[in-house]
C-alpha cells in the first residue's frame, strides 16, 4: 500500500495596492467580513504609479502565478495623475507580455476605491479563479529562485 | 566624400569647430569606426561610406561635456536621435555643429557574407555619392558583386525618410530607401498562436550573451545609472543562466526606451548574435501609435512623449487582447 502524494496547486498571487484606495478597500473588505482567497498577498505601494514594470516581472521571477495592480479610479488619484501614468505603462507592458507569449490573464489592473470592499473581494476571487484555471506560471519563472 | 572631407577640414581649420566626430577606416574595408579628429592632418583617415551605420548622436553626450564645439556628421535617421537627446537635455545644441550627411541606405556586412562574398579586399560603389546601385567586391576569390538594395540593413528598408530633422548644413543628396512596411514583422508575429510566439522568442532570445551592446549603443539608453549595472540585480553583466533572464532583460530594455525610441535600429545592427531586437521596440511603437495616436520620437524638439503624458480617456490595461 502506498500513499500517493497529491500536489494541490496553490497559486501565489501578488496584489500591488495603492495606499490611498485599494489598501483601504482591502481593509474594508476585512472589516465587512467579506472573504478573498488567502493566496493573494498584498503589497502596499504609495500610488499605483509607484509600480514599475520591473516589479511585475520580479514578482513573476520569484514565482508569482499572477500579479494584479489595484489603484484609485481614474480622476481620484491622491497625487492627481499617478494612476493615469500607471495606466499607460501597464497597458504597454501587458501588451508586450502577450506579444512574447505569456498568457493574458496573469496580469490585471483594477480600480478599487476605499469604499469598495465588496469590489475588492469580488475582484480577488475572480482573479484567483482565473489563475487557478491558468495553472502554474512556468513561462516567467526563474528556476533559481525556487528553493 | 571628398566634398564632405574638404568642408570638414575647412571648418576645423578656421576654428568654427574644435574637433570632428566622424568615422575612420577600420582594419577591414567594411568596419569603419566612430572617431574624433582634432587636427586637419588626422582627417586623411576620415571616411564616409555605406558601412558608416553607427549613430553618432549618442557620442554627443560626452562631446557636450568637452571644451569647445564639436562637428558631428549625422545621417537623416541619426538626427531623430539627436532631437530626442536634445529634448531630454542630454546634449548641448550650442556645442554641436551638425553636418547632415547624405545617405542612400547603410549596408549590412552579415547580409553580404550570406551571399557567399567573403575575403573582401576592396569594395566599390558603397559611397553615398555613387549612384550605381551595384556593389562590387574585390575578394581573394576574385571579383564579385551584388545589388546595393539587397545588402542594406533591415532598418533602411523601413527608412523614416531622407529629411534631416536638425542640421547646420547639408552636404550631398540623400535617397529614400523604404520598400517595406515597418510593422509587417510585428504583425506577422502577432498573428501566431501564443505558444508559437513564446517558442519564437525563446529561440531568438536564448542566443543572447548579455554583452550589453544593445544597451550601450542605444541613444535613448543614456541614463547615468542603469538598472542593469546594479550589483543587486541578479543578472548584471553576465550570460543568462535561465530563460527568464533573457526575457526580463529584453522586456525591460525595450520598456525603458518606450516612447523615446526613434527606431534607429542600432540595437539590431550591433547585436553579435543577430537577435531581431527592433521587434520589441517596434511592438511598443506600434502599440503607442494604436492606443495614444501616431508618435515619432525625435521628430521635433521639446515634445512630451506618450509615456510622460496621459489622456483622461485612455484605454484600460488588459483590453489590448480583445480589441486587437
Amino acid at each position: 500500500m502506498s500513499i500517493e502524494a497529491k500536489e494541490i496547486f496553490k497559486p501565489r498571487i501578488v496584489a500591488f495596492c495603492c495606499n490611498w484606495c485599494s489598501y483601504a478597500g482591502a481593509d474594508l473588505a476585512g472589516s465587512s467580513r467579506l472573504t478573498y482567497p488567502a493566496d493573494v498577498k498584498i503589497i502596499r505601494v504609495p500610488c499605483s504609479c509607484r509600480v514599475n514594470p520591473m516589479f511585475i516581472l520580479r514578482a513573476f521571477e520569484k514565482g508569482a502565478d499572477g500579479v494584479i495592480l489595484c489603484g484609485c479610479h481614474p480622476g481620484d488619484c491622491h497625487y492627481t495623475s499617478g494612476n493615469y501614468y500607471a495606466r499607460r505603462r501597464m497597458t504597454l507592458l501587458f501588451s508586450m507580455l502577450e506579444f512574447i507569449g505569456v498568457e493574458q490573464g496573469r496580469t490585471r489592473v483594477e480600480w478599487v476605491s476605499a469604499a469598495e470592499g465588496a469590489k475588492f473581494s469580488r475582484t480577488m476571487n475572480e482573479f484567483a479563479e482565473k489563475i487557478y484555471s491558468l495553472g502554474k506560471n512556468v513561462r516567467l519563472e526563474d528556476l533559481r529562485c525556487r528553493n | 566624400m571628398q566634398e564632405l572631407r574638404d568642408r570638414v577640414k575647412a571648418l576645423l581649420m578656421d576654428g568654427t569647430v574644435d574637433r570632428v566626430l566622424g568615422w575612420k577606416a577600420g582594419d577591414l574595408p567594411y568596419n569603419p569606426e566612430a572617431a574624433y579628429f582634432e587636427t586637419p592632418e588626422s582627417l586623411t583617415e576620415f571616411i564616409y561610406d555605406g558601412f558608416c551605420g553607427a549613430n553618432l548622436s549618442k557620442m554627443m553626450i560626452e562631446a557636450s561635456k568637452l571644451e569647445g564645439r564639436t562637428l558631428v556628421c549625422l545621417k537623416p535617421c541619426d538626427t531623430y536621435s539627436f532631437n530626442q537627446l536634445l529634448t531630454e537635455h542630454h546634449v548641448d545644441r550650442n556645442k554641436a555643429y551638425i553636418i547632415g550627411v547624405a545617405c542612400k541606405g547603410k549596408l549590412d556586412i552579415e547580409k553580404i557574407h550570406a551571399f557567399g562574398i567573403k575575403g573582401i579586399r576592396r569594395i566599390r560603389g558603397s559611397e553615398a555619392d555613387v549612384a550605381s546601385g551595384i556593389l562590387q567586391f574585390e575578394t581573394i576569390y576574385g571579383e564579385k558583386s551584388c545589388a546595393y538594395a539587397d545588402a542594406m540593413l533591415e532598418r533602411c528598408h523601413v527608412c523614416k525618410g531622407k529629411e534631416h530633422r536638425i542640421y547646420d548644413e547639408l552636404i550631398g543628396e540623400s535617397k529614400e530607401t523604404k520598400d517595406a512596411d515597418r510593422f509587417a514583422q510585428v504583425e506577422q508575429i502577432e498573428a501566431m498562436s501564443p505558444d508559437k510566439r513564446f517558442a519564437y522568442f525563446q529561440k531568438e532570445l536564448s542566443k543572447c550573451i548579455r554583452c550589453n551592446a544593445c544597451r550601450n549603443v542605444c541613444p535613448a539608453c543614456s541614463c547615468r545609472k542603469c538598472v542593469f549595472d546594479s550589483t543587486r540585480f541578479d543578472s548584471a553583466q553576465k550570460a543568462n543562466v535561465d530563460s527568464f533572464e533573457e526575457k526580463m532583460f529584453h522586456i525591460i530594455r525595450a520598456f525603458h526606451v518606450a516612447g523615446r525610441c526613434t527606431d534607429c535600429g542600432e540595437c539590431s545592427r550591433v547585436c553579435p548574435q543577430g537577435i531581431p531586437l527592433h521587434l520589441f521596440n517596434r511592438k511598443f511603437i506600434k502599440d503607442i501609435n494604436a492606443f495614444y495616436g501616431e508618435f515619432q520620437a525625435g521628430e521635433d524638439i521639446d515634445v512630451r512623449g506618450p509615456l510622460v503624458s496621459y489622456a483622461l480617456d485612455d484605454r484600460k490595461p488588459g483590453q489590448t487582447a480583445e480589441r486587437g
